[in-house]
């Protein structure tokens, strides 16, 4: 017994310095899912405080792209308003409102940190769970989508950037209607893959790619980016299609965090399958 | 004494601050990303006790992580840097050995042993730090041609904060 002491006190060191490597290989897996709180994420209150401060100059440095972005929203705005369409169509029937639920809900946030050099980006922006921010509830710019709300805190939220190897988001060709999902696989921020698609689809470089409503996350027919090019893997029964996105990371400032009010309802009706699968 | 430990405060604060502040915010490109604030650890004395050295490590490297969101990663990193610190030390010490309140500069140990010191640690702490980042080893070559590219910058970094900082008076 006396001769174990010795050993483990003869080693400290390395049995101390093991100890903490778990702790934080612990620490590093967790945060890698949704929905897990931790003490050491970037929603606490030296964080946040710091990186508004360090927002505020970046902002100023962007006031010119920004200016423009939001004035060219405006305009599309102010296109889609009633007063400035003519009306063609005389025979058209009037629908009454309580025809349709409202399915989607926008609250607007600031991006207040933001990333984009690493291989796992995240973006923190000033909601948070007072204002009806829930993890896995998504974001998207008005150009463009972003990413997921990953952590919350009472007035912020993290969100795990399109820019991130977990990131995988369900996309289609808006001419043809095929889908397969998105992925990012580092470097150049402006562009992303979209693979599974089938080969003998038509696929031609300036293609429009939006999301899918598939996910309960994004509304259907949000602009994603313009095809590049497609690529064939040898061997594989599926393109590799290069997309630019259309919005640029990094100048990122304004952005819309999506609710959807029909989520819980699609969730648990798909959950009915899932369970049934699993039964035998 | 209470200088000296207030004066390694004070770099720790100083280098937090230019690493999350400025460091963090600098775009060079996607491939480089300079981690300065490694050199608080570097300038740590060099008869530390052990124990300590880990505890101090992982605290820096903690601290660097709530701002990145990245729970765990710089820390690893910063403890793996630790570890192999008092071995390296050993290996690469002077002929006289060290003396008991020497803290690792280029101004005490002249360039070539500070570059010795210094790249190797770097090194390794980019190392563990990327591929954990990128934990799987299908990008190995553009991780590594990412960890080369930053540990050049972080070293350049680090040995032009050595040359800039001012001379101590006396000796502390």
């Amino acid at each position: 017994m006396k001769v174990l002491f010795q050993l483990i006190w003869r080693n400290n060191f390395t049995l101390f310095f093991v100890l903490l490597q778990g702790l934080c290989i612990y620490l590093l897996v967790r945060n890698n899912r949704y929905q897990q709180a931790s003490v050491f994420n970037a929603t606490n209150a030296v964080v946040t405080t710091t990186m508004e401060g360090v927002n505020y100059v970046r902002e100023y440095i962007h006031l010119r792209d920004n200016n423009n972005s939001l004035a060219e929203e405006n305009a599309l705005l102010r296109a889609q308003l009633a007063d400035a369409r003519y009306e063609t169509d005389s025979n058209r029937v009037l629908v009454k409102d309580t025809g349709h639920f409202q399915q989607y809900e926008y609250i607007t946030a600031k991006v207040i940190n933001n990333s984009i050099r690493h291989r796992n980006n995240f973006i923190t922006l000033n909601k948070g769970r007072l204002q009806g921010i829930h993890p896995e509830m998504g974001v998207i710019a008005p150009n463009g989508i972003v990413g997921i709300v990953n952590h919350v805190s009472d007035h912020y939220c993290t969100v795990m950037s399109l820019l991130h190897k977990e990131s995988n988001i369900s996309a289609m060709l808006l001419r043809s209607g095929f889908f397969g999902s998105l992925k990012w696989e580092g470097g150049d921020p402006n562009y992303v893959y979209l693979k599974e698609i089938d080969k003998t689809v038509p696929v031609a470089k300036g293609d429009t790619v939006v999301t899918t409503a598939f996910s309960t996350i994004f509304p259907a027919g949000v602009l994603i980016g313009t095809v590049t090019e497609s690529l064939v893997e040898p061997g594989s029964p599926f393109y590799k299609i290069k997309v630019k996105l259309s919005m640029r990371f990094s100048n990122l400032s304004h952005v819309y965090i999506v609710n959807n009010l029909m989520k819980d309802e699609q969730k648990q009706l798909e959950g009915f399958n899932k369970a049934k699968e699993e039964e035998p | 004494m209470i200088l000296a430990i207030l004066r390694h405060i004070f770099r720790f604060l100083l280098l937090l601050a230019v690493q999350v502040i400025i460091l963090n915010n600098v775009q060079l490109g996607t491939f480089i990303n300079p981690f300065l604030y490694v050199l608080f650890l570097l300038s740590l004395p060099v008869q530390i006790p052990r124990l300590l050295l880990l505890a101090v490590a992982l605290i820096t490297g903690l601290s660097i992580d709530m701002f990145q969101n990245t729970p765990g990663m710089h820390a690893s990193a910063c403890l793996f840097l630790a570890y192999l610190r008092p071995a390296w030390l050993k290996i690469i010490a002077p002929r006289d050995g060290y003396e008991s309140d020497a803290e690792p500069s280029i101004r005490k140990f002249g360039f070539t042993w500070y570059l010795a010191y210094s790249s190797l640690l770097i090194f390794m702490h980019h190392l563990l730090l990327f591929f954990l980042e990128v934990f799987r080893l299908s990008e190995f070559f553009d991780t590594l041609l990412r960890i080369l590219l930053s540990s050049i910058l972080t070293l350049l970094l680090v040995i032009i904060t050595q040359y800039m900082s001012a001379k101590p008076k006396g000796t502390i």
